[in-house]
């Protein structure tokens, strides 16, 4: 088992940040915040259940703005995070990463995603449009030269803008004096420069949303709030089905070609792990990680119907998955696992971590049964029904809540959240659950 | 020789299946014989499913290996086969929602039991379901949706259905991971289903029930 000791040094680091806030009562409050979460993770009982509500596009509708609004306004972006966060005070927030993607994926060409004003209507959060992006007999050339398989296959099939890469040479291949112009020339024809331009309004449209999403961040934590995560990634096989070879693929891929799906989860094993671990260092080295997991999931508590079996997901999924935790953990960093789905069969599996490390943030989970097994290992996240959210009445947001927080809550080591994120939630349930949570949450 | 291929593709053997099927059609069999096994061998498939033995790779992969088997028999095949129909049902995913791999699967397992699909696709208006309904005159329809916009979409296609004078011609099923009994009353619709398998037993029901 890894060792916990960097995890706790890191959220002990987290909670006592070197930061100039403007007031003693800002810092106090931001180490109030840190803290309840800190203690959550490592399994002990806060002053209170701690509040991280995923928010993402409820920001825009709490602030009456449209989804489109947000994706493109700045002023507007930036004003609805800060006025939520500042009138419903949650202990973690939500870094707000669909909000300024709009010049984004419109510099890219995206074909991957619909957004709201670009095939969806505009107060409707995005969409992924999954396809085979990554054909059944290209893994040799993914595993061969993953940047490579990006540049020249991947690239050129999701973004309309980069299709001239496709035309271009392997980079590897210009390593020798002349060779070079060769291998520069396939993209001086008009396509190919139009592509350059295009790689330049992207990079320049990222910059700008990079920069909008510090901004906010910062300002929020100079208010006292500290956001619930500073990285983000996946789980190897959802790397590879979510956004190479979709879900039909990659379903197909365990029958017929196991040993080389699993040869390139493994590959993405370290790409992710830098990856997460240089985001996570470039914001502060906040310690939670987000990670949401698609394609492993069962689809009812007895484990019927779903995205794998059990066996599957012994071998396909969680063994990678798990490796990638384990690269974080001894970094000293929390993987937060969103469970999408019903993960009650799988609980076993994912109880194997050291104690007082991850975040697990349920779905439609035997809340009994999480709490038996995982209790002692695993800080729980969730998970009051989006539907209830979005169609009930606050007595009914109070009424599940209470019920979450009697069975998960106890003895500490619990998070309060909904099950998912949605644009459609009310804005009086949103209120109801924090108020209540804290008020009813408290550890006495 | 028949039980072989009920058993490979009920076990999901691609290469034993497809070589079967080979060498009974080389042996000049007929091709509806070969079709009826690998429906046999889908019934399986289905049941396992509803047992929670099998999953949706398994539906899925199965579903691609009778699709190979179909188009290795439709050329061998004298006139077109017409096929028990057992009823029509139109199938779609609901508005401003375009998540297609469930119902695709609920597209499947109805055909597979001899139903008359009219999938309209994703992102479907609530008029376009009427239109069809209308035009087919489907005694089931059903509603397919992810994401919690789906709710309201399969509110607005039920009282669309109302107030186009057709709801008590049709019995409509919602559909969908996060489907549950809240939703199905606010959305008006007669059941809801989690999986595929809640898709057929419903439309078996309502064309039994107007037997």
């Amino acid at each position: 088992m890894e060792t916990t000791t960097k995890v706790q040094e890191n959220l002990e680091a987290w909670c006592n940040p070197p930061i100039p806030f403007p007031t003693k009562d800002v810092e106090r409050s931001y180490k109030e915040r840190a803290r309840r979460i800190a203690d959550a993770i490592l399994l002990k009982k806060p002053d209170r259940i701690p509040l991280m509500p995923m928010w993402e596009f409820f920001y825009a509708k709490y602030a009456g703005y449209t989804c489109e609004e947000v994706m493109y306004d700045a002023q507007k972006a930036e004003d609805s995070v800060i006025k939520t966060v500042t009138d419903l005070q949650p202990d973690g927030f939500q870094g707000p990463i669909f909000f300024m993607t709009g010049p984004v994926l419109e510099a890219y060409g995206s074909k991957d995603v619909l957004w709201p004003g670009h095939g969806l209507p505009v107060d409707q959060a995005h969409q992924f449009v999954e396809g085979e992006y990554m054909k059944a007999n290209e893994y040799d050339a993914f595993l061969e030269d993953p940047s490579d398989f990006m540049l020249r296959y991947y690239l050129p099939r999701v973004s309309g803008n980069l299709k001239a890469l496709a035309t271009t040479t392997p980079m590897r291949e210009n390593f020798a004096y002349f060779t070079t112009f060769g291998g520069w020339a396939g993209l001086g024809t008009p396509e190919g420069l139009e592509a350059l331009d295009a790689i330049r309004n992207l990079s320049k449209a990222s910059f700008e949303y990079a920069s909008f999403l510090g901004s906010v961040i910062g300002k929020l934590v100079m208010m006292g709030f500290p956001p619930w995560h500073g990285s983000l990634t996946e789980a190897p096989f959802d790397v590879l089905g979510d956004t190479l070879r979709g879900t039909k693929g990659i379903m197909l891929d365990m029958y017929r070609q196991p040993d080389v799906l699993k040869e390139a989860c493994e590959k993405t094993v370290n790409i992710m792990a830098q990856f997460t671990m240089n985001t996570a260092r470039a914001n502060g080295n906040h310690p939670i990680v987000f990670i949401p997991l698609h394609k492993g999931t069962a689809a009812t508590r007895d484990g019927k119907g779903g995205f794998m079996s059990l066996k599957q997901f012994e071998e396909f999924y969680w063994p990678t998955l798990r490796k990638l935790m384990g690269i974080l953990i001894e970094n000293g960093f929390v993987p937060n696992l969103l469970c999408e789905g019903d993960f009650t069969s799988r609980l076993e599996i994912i109880r194997d971590v050291p104690p007082g490390t991850c975040i697990y943030h349920f779905e439609h989970i035997d809340m009994h049964k999480a709490k038996k097994v995982l209790g002692d290992r695993v800080c729980i996240r969730g998970c009051v029904p989006i539907h209830i959210m979005t169609l009930g009445t606050p007595d009914d947001v109070r009424k599940a809540a209470k019920e979450q927080i009697d069975i998960l809550g106890e003895g500490g080591g619990y998070i309060m959240d909904t099950t998912m994120a949605s644009e459609q939630v009310k804005p009086e349930n949103m209120r109801a659950l924090i108020e209540f949570t804290k008020e009813y949450g408290v550890y006495r | 020789m028949a039980a072989d291929l009920v058993y490979a593709l009920s076990e999901l053997k691609e290469g034993e299946a497809l070589e079967i099927v080979r060498k009974r059609l080389d042996a000049g069999e007929d091709p509806l014989l070969i079709l009826d096994d690998a429906r046999r061998a889908m019934g399986i498939v289905g049941k396992r499913f509803e047992e929670g033995t099998y999953f949706i790779p398994d539906l899925i992969y199965s579903g691609e290996i009778l699709q190979a088997i179909s188009e290795m028999v439709k050329p061998r095949m004298t006139k077109e086969a017409a096929g028990r129909k057992a009823g029509k049902v139109v199938l779609g995913t609901v508005k401003g929602d375009i998540h297609d791999i469930g119902k695709n699967i609920v597209a499947f397992m109805l055909d597979l039991n001899g139903f008359e699909v009219y999938d309209i696709g994703i992102d479907v208006p609530p008029e376009k379901f009427v239109e069809k309904i209308r035009e087919t005159n489907a005694p089931v329809v059903a509603l397919s949706g992810f994401l919690t916009l789906a709710f309201d979409a399969m509110k607005a296609t039920v009282e669309a259905i109302e107030n186009a004078g057709l709801r008590d011609k049709v019995k409509i099923i919602i559909g969908g991971g996060n489907m549950n009994e809240d939703i199905r009353k606010y959305a008006g619709a007669d059941a809801y289903g989690v999986d595929a398998v809640a898709a057929v037993t419903f439309a078996e029901k309502v064309v039994a029930s107007s037997r």
